[in-house]
């Protein structure tokens, strides 16, 4: 075969496979919205907007407002990073700053491990080790609330936050450093008045990207949380964020009903708030890349 | 491009071992494990069928069956009008087989004061009007309450039978019944619904660390204990409830002579050895007639 | 003035030590917990025993088998297509608005929530393509999850090679293609084989994408078509913990299974990592 033939097919064949990914993704978005787009046939925006109150089958008239089951999610999202946030910078601070070569190339895996672990086997523990554990210490009758899927999602944060903010942290130039040293100040000082502060916007998209991880984990908060779906009172208020709703009534629904179609109706709105997150993260990043 | 080669070659092993007739069934947790055992023990003694069983909850069995994605749709709930309505609009013509009954029964942390329970005291903790134990000569204490999910069919019979009206947004809907009574085992302000066969060991004792609470009916001055049989046979328990099994038509060859083994002597035995009760008399009638 | 200073640098480093140690330590009570209650249940029958008894005896067989195969397709899928893309990115697409859309796609792909691939698995493959729940369908949805970073990790690796070989190849009379497939790939294929065995491992998890895609929750007989439901490792840890008739009972069980999960997981990053330490230092 004609050598530059092959090579003018490959260039097709790459070519298509290249721009698959922007179909994939404008595939995804669009099937959400195709199939979502129904449930507003019968549901008002309002109500699904506005109504906290999501019982699709309720005794009289079903119900879908997801106004509860978004502050679920917002909740046990704030919670998590405000654990993991603090720890993960702090953990990426260092291994930096203060770990030697030696010891950061025993930690650094360990990290990469910890995001390895399944979601799944992390929620069995926050049944098993989590729950149990947070009902004895605050002396509350059962463990399965907000704050158990919190600090599970910190958990699977954390390497995320960790790795993407020890990079920024990393990238910030020597000479920042050595001229904050020579100036008379110590490490400590130098680390959070001139090393965290360079690497800002590195952090901060580290932790964006960990948000966007942790607000569409399904399995971790399905079976933790204790899927309650009235509005959350507080960090022991037994709650059920936008997935694990989806998670739970996708394999009842008949297809093509209006129950069915409005579980696609929250795929758009989890879609979109990742979608969000992971772009802002984006933009954070070029930025810090052009620094 | 080696791993496909053997995944192929495992494919045709797999397909000249056997010629075997798969009947998959799936639906309702309550009824999972017993007709997995009814399924085990069918199986040991035709080896050229395969069952497969999942779970799920009643909506996932139902849906499926109207999906056509199920042989058997086992539920412990009858069909809803809108369900047949769109089941016959997809041509799938609803066969009801009932192949056991179930007793619901409420229960409580085994240190709990509370003994029994009236209908409407049940429908008012459950729909959130009773909110503290000391409303009903209990400790003072709020009430935590345990439930299933929406595709469950405890939890539809129940919202049909007792509550007549909406569950509390406060219910933990948990994933399983054994969910529930893990929980309830370990909260003493706890109350739960669970199908009878779950609470009862082999031995016909209730199980550790549960207590079963015996029901009033408003016309009766005595409250009714589930755990004695009697109190189902002859109807004095209130809440009792057939397990269905609904097939697309009638059924044939395999699917048909499984049916029947349940129904057979030795599927009732199976069956009451798992503390549910056989079906009856008037029962029988009705399925001979789908047979 | 001074001991101000070295209070709060003292205090400061304590703080990320802390933090560090805290991190790290989460890994161990994991790895403790499991190990220690998972280990007892762990053998030859446990392995390659069909469950039993309602499933409260026996072993996980259909489970592991199920796992694999799902993610022999979802490899088959995502292999080829990641790899070519990634080709496409690093040899042959110029740095336009349109590239830069493309990147942006798999950055964000990279970022959709599990549960929205199974979503649109059930819309598109079980529904649009009637694949039904099957086989086939989870491991193309997990497929489309495991994309972006195969397609992220492969031009990682590509990035790797120097513009010298390739321009030596090319001048040497080597077309694009030839260069690519005889000089570019080899030389990156220790990077692109980290990747892709660390995207198979996050696949091999995964629950959320297979839960209404194919998944099933007991099966006599291994799967035989690619249109058989399945058994796999993730979703029976799910059910014995959450939804089998007597979840104490079975804890024994399911901490076994979530031993294998964890033991699969990891050998596959252990792989990993030792290729990428081996050949790290190619050029």
């Amino acid at each position: 075969m004609n050598r530059n033939r092959v090579d003018s097919i490959f260039i097709i064949l790459f070519r298509i496979s290249g721009f698959l990914a922007v179909i994939i993704l404008f595939g995804i978005f669009f099937m959400l919205v195709f199939n979502g787009i129904w449930a507003f046939k019968e549901v008002s925006l309002t109500e699904f907007f506005t109504s906290s109150s999501w019982s699709p089958s309720a005794y009289d008239k079903p119900e879908y407002g997801i106004l509860s089951m978004v502050a679920s999610s917002i909740l046990v999202t704030f919670l998590a990073m405000l654990i993991a946030v603090p720890i993960g910078v702090g953990a990426a601070a260092y291994l930096v700053e203060f770990a030697s070569t030696k010891v950061a190339s025993i930690l650094k895996p360990a990290i990469e491990m910890l995001a390895a672990i399944p979601s799944v086997t992390i929620g069995f523990l926050g049944i098993v080790l989590v729950g149990p554990f947070l009902a004895k210490l605050f002396g509350s009758s059962n463990g399965l609330n907000a704050l158990n899927g919190a600090i599970l999602l910190a958990v699977m944060a954390l390497p995320t936050i960790i790795s993407i903010s020890e990079d920024a942290m990393y990238a910030v130039p020597k000479t920042y450093k050595e001229a904050s040293l020579a100036l008379g100040a110590n490490r400590w000082e130098t680390l959070v008045k001139v090393i965290i502060p360079s690497g800002s916007s590195g952090i901060i998209a580290a932790i964006m990207l960990g948000m966007g991880r942790v607000i569409g984990e399904t399995m971790a908060v399905l079976m933790a949380t204790g899927n309650a779906l009235a509005m959350p009172k507080g960090i022991f208020s037994s709650v059920q964020p936008l997935t694990a709703t989806i998670a739970i009534e996708m394999g009842e629904v008949p297809y093509n009903t209006i129950h069915y179609y409005s579980l696609f109706a929250l795929g758009v709105i989890l879609f979109l708030i990742t979608l969000v997150i992971n772009v802002l993260a984006d933009i954070i990043t070029q930025r810090f890349k052009v620094k | 491009m080696k791993q496909f080669w053997i995944f192929i070659v495992l494919c045709c092993l797999g397909c000249q071992k056997r010629n075997i007739k798969t009947i998959v069934v799936r639906g309702s947790d309550t009824e999972v494990n017993l007709v997995l055992m009814l399924a085990e023990s069918y199986m040991s003694t035709h080896p050229d069928v395969s069952i497969a069983v999942t779970g799920g909850g009643s909506g996932t069995g139902i849906a499926a069956l109207i999906n056509k994605k199920t042989d058997i749709a086992n539920s412990s709930r009858a069909f809803k009008p809108i369900e047949i309505k769109l089941a016959k609009e997809r041509n799938v013509d609803v066969t009801p087989i009932i192949f056991a009954v179930d007793a619901l029964s409420f229960i409580v942390n085994e240190s709990s004061v509370i003994d029994s329970l009236s209908l409407t005291q049940a429908q008012e903790i459950y729909t959130g009007k009773i909110t503290n134990w000391s409303i009903i000569g209990g400790k003072d204490q709020e009430i935590s309450l345990y439930g299933r999910q929406s595709n469950s069919g405890t939890y539809s019979f129940i919202q049909e039978h007792i509550l007549k009206g909406d569950y509390s947004l406060h219910m933990k809907q948990m994933n399983g019944t054994s969910q529930i009574i893990e929980n309830i085992k370990n909260d003493v302000a706890g109350i739960g619904y669970v199908g009878i066969g779950y609470i009862i060991n082999e031995g016909g004792q209730v199980i550790d660390g549960i207590k079963v609470l015996k029901i009033y009916t408003d016309n009766q001055h005595k409250a009714i204990t589930p755990v004695n049989s009697d109190n189902i046979h002859n109807g004095t328990y209130p809440i009792v409830r057939p397990l269905y099994q609904y097939l697309d038509g009638k059924p044939t060859d395999e699917l048909k002579n499984f049916i029947v083994y349940e129904l057979s002597a030795e599927g009732q035995k199976i069956i009451s050895k798992n503390g549910y009760f056989p079906i009856t008399e008037a029962n029988k009638t009705i399925n001979n007639k789908c047979l | 003035m001074k001991t101000t200073k070295k209070v709060y640098y003292s205090l400061g480093f304590l703080f990320v030590l802390f933090c560090t140690i805290l991190s790290v330590s989460t890994l161990g009570v994991i790895l403790i917990d499991i190990f220690s209650k998972g280990i007892s249940v762990l053998s030859f029958d446990f392995i390659f025993d069909y469950p039993r008894k309602g499933m409260t005896e026996g072993g996980i067989f259909p489970a592991i088998v199920g796992t694999t195969f799902v993610t022999l397709i979802t490899a088959i899928f995502s292999i080829p297509l990641g790899i070519s893309t990634a080709i496409y990115l690093n040899e042959y697409a110029k740095n336009t608005w349109f590239t830069r859309i493309i990147r942006s796609s798999i950055r964000n792909l990279a970022g959709v929530p599990s549960i929205v691939y199974g979503l649109f698995g059930v819309a598109l493959f079980v529904q649009a393509f009637r694949m039904g729940t099957s086989l086939l369908a989870s491991g193309l949805t997990l497929g489309l999850l495991s994309l972006p970073y195969i397609i992220t990790a492969t031009e990682e690796a590509l990035k790797t090679v120097p513009e010298n070989i390739k321009e030596g190849a090319l001048a040497l009379g080597a077309t694009k293609w030839e260069t690519i497939f005889k000089i570019i790939v080899p030389a990156s294929m220790s990077g692109i084989i980290t990747g892709i065995i660390l995207a198979l491992s996050r696949a091999t998890g995964e629950t959320a994408p297979i839960l209404f895609t194919g998944v099933f929750f007991y099966q006599r007989f291994l799967p035989t078509s690619l249109f058989d439901e399945f058994m796999a490792l993730p979703y029976h840890l799910f059910i014995l913990s959450t939804q089998h008739h007597n979840i104490e009972g079975v804890r024994p069980l399911a901490y076994g299974t979530a031993l294998v999960l964890l033991i699969l997981v990891f050998v596959l990053n252990l792989v990993a990592f030792i290729i990428r330490a081996k050949y790290r230092k190619q050029f």
